[in-house]
């Protein structure tokens, strides 16, 4: 089997468009349920053919269902791993599934449903991760068209559920509505003028917590942080997003605030510091992949402030994907050492800076 | 590189600061940067959850109760303590009493309010059940060419369409 993304709008990364609404601090909205089918047990614990039937009931019941339209369904257990590596590069399916983790390896009847914006990971931690991506904040309609699915996919394939606790987990901390919901958030002023580590604590009191680009273990790099919800149980889906909603609104605001003070108080050196990073982008010959994060954080917040205009949103965003390992390898058509990768990496930001560079001033 | 800051521990963050209108860099490790504010990603014990339940567990549960198995999947509370996840939705029924308890201190609450659901009538997805896995093993019959199996196969699936 082999992996073709050019299936999906814009290669399965339209979540990065900058379409949606605060695009330039939130990149983008991510809402998942975790659900597993009843009668048999959870997918770390199935057998091999266990894992199978699961696959083909949920393959059954995918195959019509209105609320996925146009869904096609990749065998993670079949690719090999470089693409199972650009999958995760591109955030269409998590580290576990795609076996990229020494303590989870590839399981049997890993697979994943892709459509426009919304995806089925089947054989997870859980039977089955459903999710939804948009474009900048938009946490009522990622759930809203994630909750068609779940209702969908429910009415076909019996779902394991408990009256008291809701939806059964892998996972005692998913149980109960399975549902996280996210916002990929850029954060450089609250970082600049130090007090994320306010915002960061004021969140856990709300009920939130945060993550790095990668969702759970992986660390924050480049300014950009995940915020969701921390527990499931006890709250409905409404009051859940609600208080998202809410507590991002006041991030977004708080950013805001710290960035103009930032230009107020440290005006030229903000400017200086941002145009620099800019340049370094520009013409640098090697990037590590922190580098280019922090670079690209940088030269985001100028887009932002305005400091730099005529550089789109979305050729960032898309340069956080396509500067990853996976994506640079495959794009060279080998497998790459690290400094191979450093060096190819540099050459893809260059070229791609240069194409919008002639507006840039 | 080694954190400027205590000289010892490997710097794991990049922190930039503005003091008097001068700019900053520094690279700090967890420690260092947790004193000044910076939160890191927490590392977090291999599972967490496991540790937590054995507390609950020394509290509530004599030590007798939930010692068993799981009806369903055969998972124990051994087995939970060591990965952090159950074994099968019967899991929870096995080992309620814990289970309870361990939601409420993990979600501050143990009940859930949010969406209910009906699971379909039983011949729904049963059907549904065995026509999958008959696609699926029709599927991998035309793959390896077992041309007699699969002709067997579409006529068991047109009976149940």
């Amino acid at each position: 089997m082999t992996l073709d993304l050019s299936l999906l709008p814009d290669g399965g990364v339209r979540w990065l468009d900058a379409s949606g609404q605060h695009s330039d601090v939130v990149l983008s909205t991510r809402v998942r349920l975790a659900r597993n089918v009843d009668g048999y047990a959870f997918a770390g614990r199935a057998r091999d053919g266990e894992r199978l039937r699961v696959l083909a009931q949920v393959r059954e019941a995918l195959q019509r269902m209105p609320a996925m339209p146009e869904s096609f369904m990749v065998r993670v257990d079949e690719l090999p791993a470089a693409e199972r590596a650009m999958l995760f590069e591109r955030h269409l399916v998590s580290r576990e599934l795609a076996g990229l983790e020494a303590q989870h390896p590839l399981r049997s009847g890993a697979a994943v449903y892709l459509s426009d914006g919304l995806s089925v990971m089947i054989n997870e931690e859980d039977h089955l991760r459903m999710q939804s991506l948009q474009s900048g904040f938009e946490l009522r309609a990622a759930y809203a068209a994630l909750d068609r699915v779940d209702r969908e996919l429910g009415a076909r394939v019996p779902f394991s559920y408990h009256s008291e606790f809701g939806f059964l987990t892998a996972c005692p901390t998913n149980v109960g509505t399975g549902m996280r919901a996210s916002v990929l958030i850029h954060l450089p002023g609250l970082v600049l003028t130090k007090e994320i580590g306010r915002v960061l604590a004021g969140l856990q009191q709300m009920g939130l917590t945060y993550r790095g680009l990668y969702g759970e273990g992986s660390e924050v790099v480049g300014n950009f942080f995940q915020l969701s919800n921390q527990t499931t149980l006890g709250r409905s889906e409404e009051d859940l997003l609600d208080t998202l909603i809410r507590v991002v609104g006041h991030v977004i605001d708080r950013e805001e605030e710290a960035r103009r003070v930032l230009l107020r108080d440290a005006g030229y050196i903000i400017e200086d510091k941002l145009w620099r990073a800019y340049g370094t982008l520009r013409y640098a010959r090697s990037l590590t992949f922190d580098e280019a994060m922090n670079y690209l954080s940088g030269v985001r917040l100028a887009v932002g402030l305005k400091l730099i205009r005529g550089l789109s949103v979305y050729t960032l965003n898309k340069l956080l994907i396509f500067s990853q390992a996976a994506h640079l390898s495959a794009a060279e058509g080998r497998t790459l050492t690290e400094s191979e990768t450093n060096l190819a990496r540099a050459r893809y930001v260059r070229k791609a800076l240069e194409e919008e560079a002639g507006a840039v001033g | 590189m080694v954190c400027d800051s205590c000289h010892e521990r490997d710097a794991i963050v990049n922190l930039t600061s503005i003091e008097n209108n001068v700019v900053r860099q520094l690279h700090l490790c967890e420690q260092c940067a947790a004193e000044r504010g910076v939160e890191t990603s927490v590392a977090t014990p291999k599972h967490p959850l496991g540790q937590f339940l054995e507390a609950v567990q020394q509290q509530t549960v004599p030590a007798s109760v939930e010692a068993g198995k799981c009806s369903f999947c055969g998972h124990t509370m051994k087995d939970f303590r060591e990965t952090g996840r159950m074994g099968c939705a019967r899991c929870y029924v096995s080992f309620e009493m814990s289970m309870r308890e361990l939601l409420r201190r993990v979600h501050g609450a143990p009940r859930h309010i949010g969406r209910t659901y009906h699971a379909p009538r039983e011949e729904v997805f049963e059907k549904a059940g065995a026509l999958g896995e008959l696609r699926e093993k029709l599927r991998r019959a035309i793959e390896q060419e077992q041309f007699e199996t699969a002709a067997e196969l579409r006529d068991r699936i047109r009976v149940l369409e």
